[in-house]
């Protein structure tokens, strides 16, 4: 299929590679010249956010539908204005509750969605998983938007365009991911897209949260923040995410800020460039302190600026296959 | 023999008959007559007198007349050259959902899956719904089976009321009425105290106890807790869920000493805990899954549902473990633990799918590949293991090719290789991860109370 945006087409550039890829369920399954790629095709996205007319007809007569099957505000908006730069028509399908509970199962109600003729289901499930078994079922494209515990590679991939914004480089900085590492799919889209890149990853978090085996897919673990504080280049703090936390995994929300939060104090011990991101949404004063997030080293903001030129580059390949 | 029971059903009610009598017999036919069948040229394997020769038998009136040669005529003759004839093989872990989830098995379908296996006696568990867990449930599957009329169904009662753990089941009275164990199975017996006076209870009726071994405020995932479930992103089972209630139970019954039994044991430390209480002369015996011995939870890394089991698929460790308490006896049986579930629910989110496969027409087949065909154990001791051992465990007439027992008998050749195809299966469900693995080794005649259930075409 032929995409009509001239002026900003990544395409014709000399591209290291060619985008196959149908669906993005996963930075596990993309290559460092894939994921290369995408940020690279981001970039000349992000330009057409600074245009007084912030539209490209790239996806024009395409359709996205945004399936969320889970509460999300910056993601699910993200997504829709991503599509609507690109002049796709976006549809919004939200259910609260899970495929179980409403007697039709996910794929599908899926296929009822791609019967209407559908080019792009955008998905966020709580089941780690539905993304790859809707890519299995539907002939459009899936764009996993968060699965479970399992990925949630925008995310990642928009923390990879912040760093490398911000540092010029991923390879060679060392990275930490600090909290709840066991129920976060963005720690695992982290990981996976870091260490791709050729960065260095530390995992922090309370042993319950943190577990030893991230160690064997090539995280390092470390259950005291205090002893990596110093050496650290960028610092992922993720949301203690207290729906998915099932019984108490740690004593007291006081306890986790005094080991793990981001206070003043230990952003005092920080690497004077130290570069602070946090996926949102951010519980003040239990991960991190206010006036950190808000500060003059916080990339916090540019994330959400960067997810729309990074989904619509996803967006815009994976349409184009 | 179909007829025969068409032409009964002729004399008591007539009305009803024309559906069951596809040919007019004359009257008079099927009375009286003395019904032999011979088996001829197979090699007859029976461990229950660990006598393996190439033998003919004998099968008269629904019991065995004779091993030897020279046996005379019979009514009608199988060719078994080439073949081995065994007792009939024995599950005692299978689940038919009836009542409750006939759409997903039901008595006679799960029996016809039976013999299509091999399988002539089967123990189904009580997790229906509602519960087996009084005599007139019990009483409903022993004539369920009956009226299927394939295999010999056992039921298995609950221990505590609708399987809640809390009190218990008239455990007495389902023994009376049939009942060949007892378990929650789908669940474990969470409290200790519960659990005790369950050992102890059926102590007194010197009933077996079939415990699903899973310690629940440890339980509850969907998968093995490892580094594929923390790859993954799903909730993980530890091996320890599984270990503790074994533990806990050996210790409970250490002094109680009632007939105890570790269903699908699947963790490296829970044959090594059985391994230790059985030289230790405590009262226990386990079994295993074909899953359990084929396969880990790096299956699970697609999401693909068929690999999602309780207990889970564990590690290569796990699985090595298992073969290994195979081979030197501290596993006891091999079972199937055959869970029939519906396509439309193993097609939900890996998380929200239920747990369980179908087993028992390729279990033979898989336990070949697994332990015959790597030389872990001989013919003698896959037959023990699957007939005439879980028979004694779950004290059932049969699991023996002795002059005067029932006629049970499968008649199994090795040689034939087939690919598994869950679509040519005679039970309900597909639920199957070994759908297209090539395989040896096949029951080509399952015979019951010695008439033909299943042959091969």
């Amino acid at each position: 299929m032929m995409l009509s945006i001239e002026q900003t087409n990544p395409m014709t550039t000399d591209a290291p590679i060619r985008w196959t890829r149908k669906h993005l369920l996963s930075l596990e399954e993309l290559s460092a010249d894939e994921i290369r790629f995408i940020l690279d095709t981001a970039d000349s996205f992000k330009e057409v956010s600074t245009r007084s007319i912030k539209k490209v007809p790239a996806l024009r007569g395409k359709v996205l539908v945004n399936t969320f099957f889970e509460d999300s505000t910056r993601t699910r908006t993200s997504f829709a204005l991503a599509a609507q730069r690109l002049s796709a028509d976006v549809i919004d399908f939200s259910e609260k509750t899970s495929s179980v509970s409403k007697g039709e199962t996910l794929v599908d109600t899926a296929r009822n969605i791609e019967a209407m003729g559908v080019d792009i289901i955008v998905l966020r499930h709580p089941a780690a998983g539905a993304a790859q078994k809707l890519a299995r079922n539907v002939q459009c494209s899936v764009v996993n938007a968060g699965d479970g515990a399992h990925e949630h590679p925008t995310q990642g991939l928009l923390d990879l365009y912040t760093i490398r914004e911000r540092f010029g480089r991923i390879e060679g900085l060392t990275v930490a991911v600090v909290g709840d590492i066991a129920n976060s799919r963005v720690a695992r889209s982290n990981l996976w897209g870091l260490l791709k890149m050729g960065a260095k990853v530390i995992f922090v978090g309370p042993s319950t949260l943190c577990p030893r085996a991230f160690e064997q897919l090539g995280a390092t673990v470390v259950h005291n923040f205090d002893d990596v504080i110093g050496q650290i280049d960028v610092i992922n703090m993720l949301r203690v995410q207290f729906e998915r936390i099932k019984s108490s995994q740690f004593p007291s929300v006081r306890e986790f800020t005094s080991f793990f939060g981001l206070t003043w104090d230990r952003f005092q011990r920080c690497k004077k460039d130290v570069f602070i991101m946090h996926p949102g949404p951010m519980n003040r004063g239990i991960e991190i302190q206010s006036d950190i997030a808000d500060g003059p080293q916080s990339g916090i903001l540019k994330q959400v600026t960067n997810g729309l030129a990074v989904r619509m580059a996803v967006l815009y390949l994976v349409a184009g296959v | 023999m179909g007829w025969r029971y068409g032409w009964l059903c002729c004399i008591w009610w007539p009305g009803c008959s024309v559906g069951r009598l596809p040919v007019p017999l004359p009257f008079g036919f099927a009375v009286n007559v003395m019904s032999t069948l011979l088996i001829q040229n197979g090699t007859i394997l029976d461990p229950s007198r660990v006598f393996e020769q190439r033998k003919d038998l004998l099968i008269r009136d629904g019991r065995i007349a004779a091993v030897g040669s020279g046996l005379g005529k019979a009514d009608r003759v199988i060719d078994a050259t080439h073949c081995f004839v065994t007792p009939g093989l024995v599950d005692i872990h299978v689940h038919f959902r009836e009542p409750g989830d006939e759409e997903e098995e039901t008595i006679a379908t799960g029996s016809a899956a039976a013999v299509a296996g091999g399988f002539t006696s089967v123990c189904c568990m009580p997790n229906t719904k509602p519960a087996l867990d009084n005599e007139g449930q019990i009483e409903f599957v022993i004539r369920e089976a009956q009226r299927a009329g394939l295999a010999n169904v056992y039921p298995v009662g609950a221990i505590t009321k609708a399987r809640a753990g809390k009190e218990l089941a008239e455990i007495g009275l389902m023994a009376e009425r049939g009942a060949i164990a007892f378990s929650d199975d789908g669940v474990g017996v969470a409290d200790p105290a519960v659990m005790r006076k369950a050992l102890q209870y059926c102590r007194m009726f010197d009933a077996l106890i079939m415990q699903h071994c899973e310690e629940p405020s440890l339980g509850g995932g969907a998968m093995h807790a490892g580094l594929v479930a923390t790859t993954l992103g799903l909730p993980g089972i530890p091996a320890e869920a599984e270990q503790l209630m074994i533990g806990r139970d050996l210790l409970l019954n250490r002094t109680i000493g009632c007939r105890y039994h570790v269903q699908h044991i699947s963790t490296a430390w829970s044959v090594e805990l059985i391994r230790q209480a059985k030289i230790d002369g405590w009262n226990v015996t386990a079994e295993v899954s074909p899953h359990h011995l084929l396969l880990t939870d790096e299956s699970c890394r697609t999401y693909d549902t068929n690999y999602k089991m309780n207990p889970p698929l564990r590690t290569l460790a796990d699985v090595k473990a298992c073969v290994a308490g195979v081979k030197d006896g501290t596993i006891d049986i091999l079972a199937t633990d055959h869970a029939p579930h519906l396509a439309e629910e193993k097609e939900l989110e890996f998380q929200y799918a239920p747990m369980g496969i179908i087993g028992l027409e390729c279990a033979l087949a898989l336990y070949i590949k697994a332990l015959i065909d790597p030389g872990h154990i001989e013919w003698m001791k896959l037959v023990e293991m699957m007939s005439t051992r879980p028979a004694q465990i779950a004290r059932l007439p049969a699991g023996t090719l002795a002059e005067g027992a029932v006629a049970d008998v499968t008649i199994i050749d090795p040689s034939i290789n087939w690919t598994i195809d869950v679509e040519q299966f005679k039970g309900k469900s597909r639920n199957c991860p070994f759908q297209g693995w090539n395989v040896r080794g096949r029951a080509i005649h399952t015979i019951v109370g010695g008439e033909i259930k299943w042959a091969l075409t």
